[in-house]
């Protein structure tokens, strides 16, 4: 018995070495020197010439942060919050307390048959609607409901076309340029098999910035 | 259900049996001892093993000592785990300044990892140091896999060895299976995890710009995003091939850092039943008969694609009560569709069923979406295959101990019928090794029910429901449900960190781990020490399309007989409601 004792503490302190330290510290070094960029967190930089436009940047907001503005503009696998009807929005989140809190994913986990979650999606359907009341489809059903962490970066393609007449309509551009411009940004599923055709959020609002800049730089000047 | 998911769950089926033989045999040549390929690599490592811990490798064990050893190893672990999170604020690594943790989460948390259960009751990042998770919990990812394929390979021993009084050894099981096979394939994995973008660094956490600022709960103005960093993958490959769960961010393998594109998806997927199901090969190159390894596959399939199929529908139909406000929940080629109420889109409805069925088959437990939102039979499928005992592929090793033990009652049941000695393997089953079998049948339903019961019939049970009607009871059934079977999965909403709970659910955790591993072990010893019976006209033969459906038909039976009444309570009377028109 103590003959076990002694054999099971040794064994248990080398397999912490081998599986607790050194098996860790194997694949992050593989991990970044391989891979830096998806060991890190996939992190990007702003686009050149994405700056966003003037209208929907609130410089109050620079300024009450303490500190400067981090040089990342996201994360490729992090969605961010929107609620500015000029910006095509993401899927709802159940994070707390704010949307798409990096630190504290979560999801609603209410059942189909919680009231709570029917009275959720009505406000958020009566929301789409208020904002663009010309648009009378059914609403993609990612568009309206919690994912599962919080931070779900996609929506559907029908949930990203869905919102194109209203973005359109507040940023002045033609339907038929958005319409381009989300195709442009569609993921389509690896080799045809492996997940959903989707859109990725914070990406396709950067370049609606850009592409916004773009435009108006097109527009003429009405003669005097 | 679109064409990309269609495929998507064929290729698993097809994968997943594709490597079954090639990962088969190569686990039986390392239990055996024969040459693998890794031994000039691995050898030097595992003989130094041996040598610092005063282990003799061809010392045999007796089913008793090998019970004892591995009772004692898991119990250290347990204690272990326990004295890092009560000390973590004293040691290294620790740089959010995290305090200890209570003693009853400690508890619980010590339990679920040894008992490869990995249960989470505590809240992720904000609870545990790296230092407890990388030497606590990653330790046991790996020990505890490989303490369940040590007992298998003693129970395989002692089916095909005669008159003899031992089983092997635990020390060389154990080190041989974290060596040779757990270890070589997550790191394998874990690169290929970083390749998609699941992060891997000991870096602090990264501030990035929100492109539309935002506010919080308080209406303070919020400007910036953290984003969470860590060394993952590496605890992730091992989550999913130990069969563990244990995610390394609170949401597990939803987060899209843990989990971040429809590859790795499908890889984690494919992980969780890989070792469990290329190890009924591994049985059938054992004993000698690799048909004998088939016929358990198949027996564990005819039960696994069924159940997929019902889950998968009953997801992709969706909420009856979102249809009627306005939601367009169908499938087509511009959505998934379906209830995506906690799913993410990059995986859809389907491929986040086929994640359900899949993690509680095996009782892995990690999560790709909130079982708590699914639909109300989506929901009954993956808390059934927790309750038929986890042997439809289960836990690596313990999945297929448990299925060899409802083999055992098949041929038992069969021999009754028919009025002859029953017989496995050549090996005569008698009211000893009858009796070890009931025991590992009925105390996982005991658990579940009884600790069920307990919990609905006292205050503090029932004040950890969040949801309210039927639903409400089927979390707690469920969280008894993956305790009891040692799964770890769980309604999310659940409050499960209180006192009560963490004693409740370690305690169903302990029992029924190590009071099934005791009887499967003194079977072990039983058969090994009986001689071989040559099959004789009246044999059943345990290769057959038949014995197929008998043993599926065993656990199906067992498994309904048991649990359909608290199923009627829960999930059936919350689909009633849902599809009733009001």
């Amino acid at each position: 018995m103590l003959q076990i004792l002694r054999t099971s503490t040794i064994m248990l302190a080398l397999f912490t070495v081998i599986t607790g330290v050194a098996y860790p510290f194997a694949v992050t070094a593989v991990a970044q020197i391989g891979f830096p960029k998806g060991a890190n967190g996939s992190l990007f930089e702003k686009p050149r010439g994405a700056a966003s436009s003037p209208a929907h940047t609130n410089a109050r907001d620079w300024r009450s942060a303490s500190n400067q503005p981090p040089q990342w503009a996201g994360s490729e696998f992090i969605g961010q919050p929107f609620s500015d009807p000029a910006y095509f929005w993401g899927r709802p989140s159940a994070t707390a307390p704010v949307a798409y809190n990096g630190m504290g994913g979560s999801g609603s986990n209410q059942a189909p048959t919680n009231p709570a979650l029917v009275d959720a999606v009505r406000d958020r359907v009566a929301k789409l609607r208020q904002e663009d009341p010309e648009n009378l489809a059914k609403v993609p059903v990612d568009l309206v409901t919690a994912s599962a962490s919080g931070l779900d970066p996609h929506i559907s393609e029908a949930a990203a076309l869905y919102q194109v007449g209203r973005v359109a309509r507040l940023r002045k551009i033609e339907p038929y340029t958005l319409n381009k411009l989300v195709l442009s940004h569609l993921e389509r599923p690896t080799i045809g098999i492996f997940g959903q055709t989707r859109v990725n959020v914070l990406k396709l609002n950067l370049a609606l910035d850009a592409k916004t800049e773009e435009v108006s730089k097109l527009v003429i000047p009405a003669p005097q | 259900m679109n064409t990309s998911a269609w495929m998507e769950i064929g290729l698993f089926f097809v994968i997943l049996i594709g490597l079954v033989k090639p990962l088969g045999w190569y686990m039986a040549r390392v239990y055996a001892g024969q040459p693998c390929g890794l031994d000039r690599a691995i050898g030097p490592v595992e003989r130094l093993l041996y040598r610092v811990s005063g282990v003799r490798s061809d010392e045999e064990m007796t089913w008793t000592t090998y019970a004892v050893a591995t009772l004692v190893f898991n119990g250290l672990g347990v204690v272990v785990v326990y004295l890092l999170q009560r000390g973590q604020q004293w040691l290294p690594m620790n740089p959010q300044q995290l305090g200890a943790v209570a003693p009853d989460l400690a508890f619980n948390t010590a339990v679920s990892f040894a008992s490869n259960t990995n249960w989470q009751a505590y809240s992720g990042e904000s609870t545990l140091s790296y230092f407890t998770q990388m030497l606590g919990l990653t330790v046991q990812n790996f020990v505890s896999a490989a303490t369940g394929m040590a007992v298998l390979i003693a129970l395989i021993r002692g089916l095909t060895r005669r008159s003899t009084g031992t089983i092997g050894n635990f020390w060389v099981d154990l080190t041989r299976s974290t060596l040779y096979i757990l270890l070589p394939l997550s790191f394998v994995f874990a690169v290929v995890l970083v390749s998609q973008g699941v992060v891997q660094t000991f870096s602090p956490s990264a501030e990035v710009a929100l492109l539309e600022s935002t506010t919080d709960a308080e209406g303070k103005s919020v400007t910036t995003q953290t984003i969470p960093l860590g060394p993952a993958a590496s605890q992730i490959a091992i989550k999913q091939l130990g069969t563990n769960g244990g995610g390394f961010f609170g949401v597990n393998s939803a987060h899209p850092l843990e989990n971040s594109t429809p590859l790795s998806n499908f890889l984690q997927a494919l992980a969780i039943l890989l070792i469990a199901a290329a190890l009924c090969y591994t049985f059938g190159d054992l004993v000698g008969d690799v048909r004998q390894g088939w016929a358990l596959l198949a027996a564990m399939l005819v039960i696994f694609v069924p159940m997929l199929v019902v889950c998968v529908w009953a997801e992709q139909v969706g909420n009856p009560r979102l249809t009627e406000i306005d939601v367009d929940q169908t499938s087509n080629p511009f959505q998934s569709g379906g209830n995506m109420e906690g799913k993410e889109v990059r995986f859809g409805a389907a491929a986040s069923a086929l994640w359900a069925t899949a993690t509680t088959a095996a009782s892995n437990g990690s999560v790709n979406s909130m079982h708590d939102s699914f639909t109300p039979l989506g929901g009954l499928i993956p808390m059934w295959m927790m309750q038929l005992g986890e042997v439809i592929f289960g836990g690596v090793g313990s999945g297929l101990y448990g299925l060899v033990i409802f083999a055992i009652l098949a041929v038992f049941i069969a021999g009754l019928m028919v009025g002859r000695t029953p017989e496995y393997l050549g090996k005569k089953i008698e009211s000893y090794e009858m009796k070890m079998a009931s025991l590992v049948i009925l105390i996982p339903p005991m658990v579940v029910l009884g600790g069920t019961a307990i919990a609905v019939s006292l205050d503090v049970g029932r004040a950890s429901v969040t949801n309210p009607g039927p639903h409400g009871f089927s979390q707690i059934l469920y969280a008894l449900s993956s305790a009891g079977n040692n799964n770890g999965s769980a309604f999310g909403g659940f409050g499960a960190n209180t006192p009560f709970y963490n004693c409740l659910l370690g305690a169903a955790m302990l029992i029924s781990r190590y009071w099934l591993i005791v009887p499967v072990l003194a079977i072990a010893g039983s058969l090994a020490k009986k001689k071989y019976t040559p099959p004789s006209a009246g044999t059943l033969p345990t290769h057959t399309p038949l014995f197929i459906v008998l043993v599926a038909g065993m656990v199906l039976l067992v498994g309904a007989l048991t649990f359909v009444p608290a199923l009627a309570l829960g999930p059936v009377i919350e689909h009633l409601q849902l599809t009733a028109t009001r």
